[in-house]
């Protein structure tokens, strides 16, 4: 399944709900506010970088550079652009926004 | 005539308002909002103070790139806040902490409070405008 969140760590406890429910092979993609998440020296980077053991974390690329974060991704998140969205919705035979 | 002197009056009244900003850029209209509000205030000559706690210190990163998602870029327009005689920026130490940013990550020169400084500064506000 592809878990999709959109909503900052540090404001809402979407992304908490999602890594609750996410099962082990799992695709996580954060997208919009939820992609501060994944970024060096926020508080849930330590959630992200545990759930990467048994889940594949990926952020979008457009929404890291428009909030200034490019350069700052955690190891171990994969960064996709809007082609590499349609892909991960592609290959994943459902999925859930975690809105 | 008496209606005039009563707004002359009035307009001589300087408050100390907060705009305190909780919210990230582009996720919400919040933080589009909020500057332009602040923007439309300095207009009437007053106290402003602009907060950015939570998750609206992200507001001031450097570095944004919004063409990717075809939304406009108002980084900038912070640094255009000194032109209003707007120059009481204040951000949050804790709020940075938990985002792991410094003064250096961000777009403008800001004043870092502690939470104690923080309460403070808004127990001392006449108007507090939230974001």
């Amino acid at each position: 399944m592809l878990h999709i969140v959109n909503k900052s760590a540090t404001e809402r406890s979407s992304l908490d709900s999602c890594l609750r429910m996410a099962t082990k092979g799992s695709a996580v993609l954060l997208i919009e506010d939820a992609v501060y998440a994944a970024t060096n020296g926020n508080t849930a980077a330590a959630k992200i970088q545990a759930a990467a053991a048994d889940l594949k974390i990926y952020a979008l690329g457009p929404d890291l550079a428009a909030r200034g974060m490019a350069g700052r991704v955690l190891d171990g998140v994969n960064v996709v652009d809007y082609g590499g969205f349609v892909d991960l919705v592609a290959e994943h035979s459902n999925c859930q926004s975690w809105l | 005539m008496s209606d005039m002197d009563e707004m002359d009056d009035g307009s001589g009244i300087v408050k100390k308002f907060m705009f305190l900003n909780r919210k990230a850029p582009h996720g919400t209209v919040y933080a589009l909002e909020g500057l332009e509000v602040v923007l439309i205030t300095a207009a009437f000559d007053q106290d402003v103070s602009m907060v950015f706690t939570d998750d609206g210190v992200f507001q001031l990163m450097k570095g944004i790139d919004s063409k990717g998602i075809e939304v406009k870029d108002f980084s900038k327009t912070y640094r255009a806040l000194e032109g209003y005689d707007i120059e009481k920026l204040y951000v949050d130490q804790a709020s940075m902490d938990a985002r792991g940013l410094t003064e250096d990550d961000l777009i403008v020169d800001v004043t870092v409070l502690s939470v104690d400084e923080m309460a403070n500064l808004m127990a001392e506000q006449d108007v507090v405008i939230s974001f």
